[in-house]
């Protein structure tokens, strides 16, 4: 650790921290939980972007951090929260498949990201490149777990973790997207988020469930 | 006098030979073969460790014998490598000879007198393995050497099932020996010329130099039970009897092992470094595969066959590891890395024969195999039972004993491998670390499984009352290995600072230590990492000791013996201690896909409720049972070939000396 | 290695081996008034350990040498953890004879033997206990040596005292890595000292039991020793724990007696936060199926292993 600035070490710290965060929302079994990891999660991503602004200057990440602080760590928990309490799945869990082998799967997911960013960080001028790897295995780790769950709430929530990771990752390698690109896919997740919202009670309307495997049922029989 | 060490060491192998035809001579008395020639054997094997150990810093000397093929007499040759396998030989083999000469009796297999000169033919191919210095004398050996144990195997040959078990290992040793063969072949580069010195001077392109390793790896990979060629182990094993399990896993597998060893960094000079992957992910795989299975064996010599296996693994992952360091020229590193492989070759060959030693008093003294009709033998085998626990807490991995020491320096090995140059490398061999730590701890779990369901508790079955300890060259036998697993745990500097000759020799690097305690273990690339077994050893006794007299001097209030506490359950008997598939049963659960499973369970309104539970390994099924059929295929169609009609066959051989002369025109 | 070396050495073991029991009891306590009980003494474990050295031992009629002699190797072994974890002082003699591996292979040994002696017997609930505790041991055992050795990554040696010395002394500097591997430990920990989310301490219900259930045969001075080597076995995780993540104010090479002062204070200190936060952790967890167990364990492996892979990544 001899020579690196303390505030890089923190925020070295952070990208740890969230990965951690991601495997135990891979490993989490009940929904509201799932729910405040992801808002964890935002908030670690808020501070390190407020960090990173701090240290480079940037104003603009100002910006995105305040951005990130309204919408992941306080907006969209708390429209899942309404949701959840509206929907009435508080107590849902997940069953999960396995969640060894899952975790196993992570953890090669987690090599094969940091391998593959050895390279890219190389590259890379800023920082923060270090932590690109953490990112690339954030946003996979999102991925599984959404490939790995069944109820529409968790996947939602796989959704905008693979998110949180994108913003990391483009903080990490060039401090952030530019301005217009950042708010684009900020308003582009609020509006996924409220069309999902609707779309939960339409589900739930048809099947009397979020369960996604009621979706097998809807193909046609020949 | 020049090639004294070489000359002895043929002297003593000659010996063995002698033997055994001299058993020849009285065939059925099993008091000349057990009281007098098998305890010759083993002054025979014990000279010749310690011919072999003092052989060690000799340079090279090699010797022609006036006999073999025209061209091609016998090379012989003996260096710093040939010299620790055959220590390894000589030491456990004379605790095994020892063993033997109060273990076989008169019986329905064969003959003693003809045993006796099957053990030895057995014991002096291996030596001339050791020593071979061309293609053909090392062949040679090395199919005596798979035939006297295939014979060994079969000595109960009238039960069917051993018939198998020895046809497997038949055929699992020849295609080995057919991939070896090929691998010679192409190490012979254009030469033409068989001895391994052509072969060393011989530089091959990195295709070609790959092709051999690989062929080498796999020829050598079925000789030492590498998974998926593992299949005739757990076979062998429990077929063959337990002197000579002790002789073929404590020994013979690692006659493979220096096999890799010599092609690699001997006939083959610079190994590439990513070989070293290839056998780290096969060694790794058969750790972990070897001890997954033997914590669910039932059966006594069965479970420490897989236990082979997994130290296989890790030997393996230490050859592994040797390579890649080598290969990037980390030669420090890849000493050090050798020095755990060697070590643990050592290690494994001293503990595991005196666990199937100790299996072979059991079984003698009870007639079961079946650890599900064991129990309580410490109480009748007290002899057996102590020494049996110092080779399963040595196999465990526990200090201060000898498998600590080798898990150790292979553990130390891995603390560096994040310093490999190679992206993505450097991040999965630290991972070997976690599996090896992660097979050590679960062979912890598998010794106290074996230990203690064997050993302790209460007696399963009301004959093991009846149960005798060992007689007393039993006892010798077991005591010499044990007493060995205690002096490689013990004095683990002076065996290294052995060990570093053939270090020096192969790689050109050794462990660096610090020379001027002779008690601390602590290797010059791990930088401030030490251990001391004595030191260690010795406080520990002395607190236990400490503690014994305290406790005495201060509270002694004397010791009541009263019926077992039954939990208010009055009728407590032997059959409801947990059994050895029940202490399989967490492996079984948590490593269930690796497992192809048949159970069936007895529901409550069953008159004779039967248990009944067959685990098979996936591997037989997926992989060898298909290659069955498919031979069995190809059989049929060319049984189409066979009417059976002279004039077919002749019109046969018409038609193919008529294409052959289009050919040849 | 001068004289004082072993005095200081001497004092750690002895210190060690005092205050475990203490260590325990005030876990209890904490544990006690967490959970509006009134709670009993911090000298209780002392109070139940005098008793039981004082009675007469009842051994079953089957039980061979081996049951008599576990008690003395499973409390010797855990007397040379106390040995060999720098919780005060970084110049103990005794660490060169065995660093942190060797460390994990002590407390392996101690669980080897204490099963066997739980099979001793052939009751039931004694070989259901030792199978149980071999399989919480074979996951639990990777994941400590997975965290012992991203800290020896670290620092580049497997010496314990090295590791504590190092960690130390950069002034303040923040590994990554020890996040991950500090939960490993904390739920290695928990599992390996038979508390709550994979075993209750305070069980009287033997199809539950893990740990209790392998001490089911002993009595008097042995279930004495088995009880003082499990306290001490919780004070020595709990260092080891120290050792790795709060090795702040131990008494190193430079440092005289204000040193060792200082550092029994601070020790003093962090075990009271350490068996606090133990019980309160205890008290608002509820324990696990048994079946759940190795998936608990397993997370702690792998995100050990996690944690030596940020340490490969970030370097720290």
């Amino acid at each position: 650790m001899n020579g690196i600035p303390f505030d890089l070490q923190i925020l070295n710290v952070l990208a740890a921290l969230f990965l951690l965060l991601s495997f135990s929302m891979l490993a989490q079994r009940r929904i509201v939980t799932l729910v405040n990891l992801l808002a964890i999660q935002g908030l670690i991503l808020f501070i390190a972007t407020v960090l990173l602004a701090w240290r480079t200057g940037e104003t603009h990440l100002y910006l995105s951090a305040a951005l990130t602080l309204g919408l992941k760590v306080i907006g969209l928990p708390w429209l899942l929260h309404q949701l959840i309490r509206k929907l009435d799945v508080y107590w849902d869990t997940e069953p999960l498949i396995n969640p060894s082998a899952t975790m196993l799967i992570g953890l090669l997911i987690v090599i094969f990201a940091f391998g593959l960013a050895q390279p890219i960080s190389a590259l890379a001028s800023t920082a923060t490149r270090n932590t690109l790897g953490i990112a690339i295995a954030v946003i996979l780790l999102a991925f599984l777990t959404m490939i790995t769950r069944r109820k529409a709430m968790s996947q939602v929530v796989g959704f905008l973790s693979m998110e949180n990771g994108l913003f990391f990752g483009a903080m990490s390698a060039t401090y952030g997207m530019p301005m217009v690109v950042e708010l684009g896919v900020a308003l582009d997740v609020l509006v996924a988020m409220l069309v999902l919202g609707v779309f939960f009670f339409q589900i739930r309307e048809q099947f009397d469930s979020l369960d996604l495997r009621h979706f097998e049922t809807l193909k046609e029989d020949e | 006098m020049p090639y004294a060490t070489l000359n002895l060491c043929l002297v003593l192998l000659a010996a063995w030979v002698v033997i055994g035809f001299t058993g020849l001579l009285r065939p059925a008395s099993v008091g000349f073969a057990g009281r007098a020639l098998f305890p010759l054997g083993a002054l025979c094997g014990a000279a010749l460790a310690i011919v072999a150990v003092l052989g060690l810093p000799i340079p090279p000397e090699r010797v022609i014998l006036p006999f073999g093929l025209p061209d091609l007499p016998f090379h012989l040759r003996r260096d710093a490598l040939s010299s620790v396998f055959l220590a390894l030989l000589g030491g456990a083999s004379a605790g095994i000879s020892v063993f033997s000469a109060g273990y076989f009796r008169q019986g329905a297999g064969t003959l003693p007198g003809l045993l006796c000169f099957q053990y030895h033919v057995f014991l002096a191919s291996m030596g001339v393995v050791l020593l071979a210095d061309d293609a053909y004398a090392f062949m040679v050996a090395w199919e005596t050497m798979a035939l006297s144990s295939y014979f060994l195997v079969t000595t109960q040959h009238r039960i069917p099932d051993i018939r198998r078990a020895g046809f497997i290992y038949l055929l699992m040793a020849h295609l080995g020996a057919v991939a070896i063969l090929l691998s010679f072949g192409v190490m012979q580069g254009t030469s033409w010329q068989f001895t391994f010195d052509a072969m060393r001077a011989t530089v091959l392109d990195p295709t070609w130099a790959s092709i051999a390793f690989l062929l080498a790896f796999f020829g050598f990979g079925a000789k030492a039970g590498i998974v998926p060629l593992h299949v005739w182990l757990p076979e062998a094993h429990p077929a063959a009897p337990s002197p000579v399990s002790a002789l073929m896993s404590g020994v013979m597998l690692k006659t493979a092992i220096y096999g890799v060893l010599r092609v690699t960094f001997d006939l083959l000079g610079e190994p590439l470094w990513w070989w070293g992957l290839v056998a780290l992910a096969f060694g790794l795989f058969t750790a972990f595969y070897g001890v997954i299975f033997a914590a669910v064996q039932t059966d006594m010599k069965r479970l420490l066959a897989w236990s082979s296996i997994e130290n296989i693994g890790l030997i393996f992952t230490g050859i592994g590891l040797t390579i890649i360091f080598h290969g990037l020229s980390m030669k420090s590193l890849a000493a050090l890395a050798l020095l755990a492989t060697l070590y643990h070759s050592v290690n494994h060959a001293f503990i595991k024969s005196l666990l199937f030693l100790g299996t072979g008093a059991v079984l003698h003294a009870t007639g079961e195999r079946n650890l599900g009709r064991l129990g309580g033998l410490i109480r009748r085998m007290p002899w057996v039972a102590w020494l049996t626990l110092i080779g399963a807490l040595a196999i465990a991995g526990l200090p201060p004993l000898n498998g600590f020491v080798s898990e150790w320096l292979l553990l130390q090995a891995f603390l560096f491998a994040n310093a490999v140059p190679r992206p993505f490398i450097s991040m999965l061999l630290p991972l070997g670390a976690a599996i090896v730590a992660f097979c050590a701890a679960l062979s912890g779990y598998v010794m106290v499984k074996f230990f203690g369901v064997i050993f302790l508790g209460q007696p399963r079955e009301s004959k093991l009352a009846e149960a005798h300890d060992a007689g007393f060259l039993e006892r010798i036998g077991l005591v010499w290995l044990a007493l060995g697993c205690f002096a490689l745990g013990l004095l683990p500097v002076q065996v290294i600072s052995r060990l570093e000759f053939v270090s020096r020799y192969l790689i050109g690097a050794d462990f660096g230590a610090r020379r001027t305690e002779w008690w601390l273990l602590a290797p010059s690339v791990a930088r401030q990492a030490s251990y001391s077994p004595l030191v260690f050893f010795g406080v520990g006794t002395a607190v236990v000791m400490l503690t014994v007299w305290l406790v005495r001097a201060f509270y002694h209030r004397g010791v009541r013996r009263s019926a077992v506490w039954d939990c208010g359950f009055v009728r407590l008997n032997a059959r409801m201690q947990d059994t050895a598939e029940g202490f399989g049963q967490p492996i079984r659960h948590v490593f269930q896909q690796f497992f192809l499973m048949e159970r069936k369970l007895p529901t409550p309104f069953d008159k004779a409720p039967q248990y009944h539970l067959v685990l098979a390994d996936r591997i037989w099924r997926g992989c060898y049972v298909p290659i069955g059929k498919l031979v069995r295929k190809i059989a049929d169609v060319a049984a189409l070939l066979q009417q059976g009609r002279i004039s077919t066959y002749l019109t046969y051989s018409f038609i193919t000396l008529i294409a052959l002369l289009m050919v040849v025109l | 290695m001068t004289l004082s070396a072993f005095a200081y050495q001497l004092l750690e073991i002895i210190l060690g081996v005092i205050t475990a029991p203490v260590l325990l009891g005030w876990v209890n306590q904490c544990r006690a008034w967490l959970q509006n009980r009134s709670a009993p003494s911090l000298w209780q474990p002392y109070r139940s350990l005098h008793k039981l050295f004082y009675k007469q031992a009842v051994l079953a009629e089957n039980a061979s040498p081996l049951f008599r002699v576990a008690p003395y190797v499973v409390f010797g072994t855990m007397v040379l953890v106390v040995a060999i974890v720098p919780s005060l002082e970084t110049r103990l003699p005794f660490t060169v004879a065995a660093d942190a591996i060797a460390l994990v292979g002590l407390l392996a040994t101690a669980r080897v033997f204490l099963s066997l002696a739980a099979m001793d017997i052939g009751a039931a609930f004694g070989t259901l206990g030792a199978r149980r505790e071999m399989m919480i041991g074979f996951l639990a055992e990777p994941a400590l040596l997975m965290v012992l050795f991203v800290a020896a990554m670290i620092s580049q040696t497997t010496s314990l005292p090295l590791i504590a010395e190092r960690l130390s002394s950069e002034s303040l500097a923040l590994y990554p890595s020890l996040a991950f591997t500090a939960v490993a430990f904390a739920m290695v920990l928990l599992a390996e000292n038979a508390r709550i989310p994979i075993d209750n301490p305070a069980t009287h219900l033997e199809l539950t039991m893990i740990h209790e259930a392998t001490l089911l045969e002993y009595s008097a001075r042995h279930l004495a020793l088995m009880e003082w080597a499990a306290s001490l076995k919780l004070y020595n995780y709990v260092c080891i724990g120290i050792t790795l993540f709060l090795p702040f104010g131990v008494a190193t090479q430079s440092q005289g007696t204000t040193g060792l002062a200082l550092a029994i204070v601070a020790l003093a200190l962090k075990l009271l936060v350490a068996g606090s936060s133990l019980a309160l952790f205890e008290t608002v967890s509820a324990k696990l199926r048994i079946f759940r167990a190795p998936e608990f364990l397993a997370t702690a492996f792998l995100l050990a292993v996690l944690g030596m892979l940020v340490h490969l990544l970030l370097g720290a």
